[in-house]
């Protein structure tokens, strides 16, 4: 920011205040415009203006010290309609930028990413129904079973963290890795090996939830609300 | 008036301090990478053999590649006047913790990836005001340290979006002085900080980008110059998107881009599956001495290099805050 020579040599002493809040009420009037219009202005233009805001900003903010009472409050209203005009302008900046660079972003590939999260979340599926039906055949009732599936691929997903497999999986298949309960025992499995290293109260107790934790404490708070849902609709 | 300071960011240094050593040390992926004949040690494996922690990895390499530097030159440490140094972790730990093996004042920088060119920048202005003979300047960052720290633990099963970079893993570090055989840097262009509210941690590149077109556009203009009169304008790390945002930036203001291109993309191979290219302190900290040989071959006369820093705090960020952009360049010439 470049400050106004004449200005600031006048607010050396803070004692007199060379600014009124009309001026101040003005200029903010007078911004006004050039802020609806930010996508015409060239750069030069631009840094004037947040100059400007900025300049304003800290004039009124040292009134506001200096002032008392119902003055102060006032000073106070003030400030803040500069900080919401510096909003704005960062606001409107961004949205022009996005328009800027959303062409250049390159493009997901969708239907790739698609095809390989059916085929992988349908290969573990399938892995789990094979397991499944192993425990079912071997006498174990249908409960049971679907307990031990379950265990059984928890120790999957947690071994092939373990082994370095499941991330390098989990970059090609995406949610087809990240949404069967395999994806559920890497989330707790990876922060497990990565903050051991800081020991196991800070490091592993600390963060093991790190990443599942979200889906522990929401996953949680939907079933008691389904759970009331159907207490009542029943 | 200041008289070294030229226009409104500019610094003339009238004594052109030299980088007259430098070393490097990277991990294992960027060892395999096209510029792997440049490096001066290669790690066998991110974390390295003996250590407890890739923090600890980091700090060593940081420390190992200021050890090569100066015995390149026939240095010890102790001959440093100062040492300037900084990575990406929380406080900047794997710069202190190297410090305290120097044995020499030292500052911490922080710019994020624009460390290195800080460090740079402000070593060339103690040696311009007389204040020292010989600055050593490190920057350092591993890829699994920054992203358990700014992402996602690194084990976890997570689809990476294309316009997302690597983190290097690498250390370079530089010893620069007030005279001496090396590449001479005589200018430098300190950068403003430029937001344009891109929030996604994601998509580094086009956060950086409009600090990188303010600095090289206040650069230009301060020194009167074009792109045109530089054999190469190089970026820090704004891999594919961030480049291609920053010449589209460039091109509006009607500068020909042509010898315009960044590290994030030499130190990778497109095969290596990194999307977006390289990022990191340690991106343009390892590409420098490719770059300098370079020079030193008279390959190139003058090349303006651009550190441009992503200032991301996950915190901030998920408080739903932007990141803030800031690039710094120095002009490195060899006569």
């Amino acid at each position: 920011m470049v400050p106004d020579k004449e200005k600031s040599n006048e607010e050396a002493s803070y004692g007199v205040p060379p600014v009124t809040m009309d001026e101040i009420k003005g200029k903010l009037e007078s911004r006004k415009n050039g802020l609806e219009n930010l996508a015409i202005l060239d750069a030069y233009t631009k840094s004037q203006l947040t100059a400007d805001m900025q300049n304003d900003h800290q004039k009124v903010l040292m009134r506001e010290v200096k002032a008392e009472g119902k003055e102060k409050e006032q000073w106070l209203a003030l400030r803040l309609k500069i900080e919401q005009q510096q909003q704005h302008y960062q606001t409107e900046e961004t949205i022009l930028y996005q328009k800027k660079t959303k062409p250049l972003a390159p493009k997901q590939t969708v239907i790739k990413n698609v095809f390989l999260a059916f085929v992988v979340g349908g290969a573990i599926c399938t892995v789990g129904q094979i397991i499944l039906n192993t425990f079912l055949a071997n006498g174990l009732l249908e409960k049971e079973a679907g307990a031990a599936t379950s265990a059984v691929l928890v120790f999957l997903g947690a071994l092939f963290t373990g082994l370095g497999i499941y991330d390098e999986l989990g970059k090609h298949a995406g949610a087809g890795s990240i949404v069967p309960i395999t994806g559920f025992a890497n989330s707790i499995a990876s922060p497990a090996l990565e903050f051991k290293r800081e020991g196991f109260i800070y490091g592993v107790g600390a963060r093991l939830f790190t990443v599942a934790g979200p889906v522990i404490v929401y996953g949680t708070f939907v079933s008691i609300i389904v759970g009331l849902i159907y207490f009542f609709v029943k | 008036m200041a008289q070294n300071k030229i226009g409104k960011q500019t610094l003339q240094l009238s004594s052109s301090p030299v980088l007259t050593s430098w070393g490097s040390v990277v991990g294992p992926k960027e060892g395999k990478g096209p510029l792997h004949d440049y490096f001066d040690y290669i790690l066998k494996d991110n974390l390295d053999k003996g250590d407890k922690s890739w923090e600890n990895t980091e700090q060593k390499i940081m420390q190992h590649s200021m050890e090569l530097a100066l015995e390149k030159e026939g240095m010890v440490s102790a001959s440093l006047d100062y040492f300037l140094g900084g990575d990406l972790l929380n406080q900047i730990t794997c710069a202190n913790l190297t410090a305290r093996f120097l044995g020499v004042p030292f500052l911490g920088i922080y710019g994020a990836c624009s460390t290195l060119v800080e460090g740079l920048c402000l070593g060339s202005m103690f040696l311009d005001g007389g204040y020292a003979d010989n600055v050593g300047v490190s920057a350092s960052s591993h890829h699994d340290t920054a992203e358990r720290q700014l992402r996602f633990p690194t084990e976890q099963g997570i689809q990476r979006p294309m316009t997302s970079q690597w983190t290097v893993t690498g250390a370079g570090s530089f010893i620069l002085k007030r005279s001496g055989k090396g590449i001479s840097i005589p200018q430098a262009t300190l950068g403003k900080i430029k937001d344009l509210g891109v929030a996604n941690s994601n998509d580094m590149g086009t956060a950086m980008a409009p600090a990188a077109h303010d600095t090289i556009k206040n650069h230009l203009q301060d020194l009167g110059r074009k792109t045109e009169d530089y054999d190469l304008i190089i970026t820090g790390d704004l891999g594919m998107l961030g480049l291609n945002v920053l010449k589209t930036l460039l091109v509006e203001d009607g500068y020909s881009i042509d010898n315009i291109y960044d590290c994030g993309l030499l130190i990778f191979d497109p095969g290596q599956d990194t999307h977006s290219g390289g990022s990191g302190c340690g991106c343009s900290a390892v590409v420098l001495p490719y770059l300098l040989q370079q020079l030193w071959e008279k390959k190139y006369q003058r090349i303006f290099l651009v550190g441009t820093g992503a200032l991301l705090s996950p915190t901030t960020a998920f408080q739903g805050e932007s990141i803030p952009g800031i690039a710094h360049g120095v002009v490195l010439e060899n006569h």
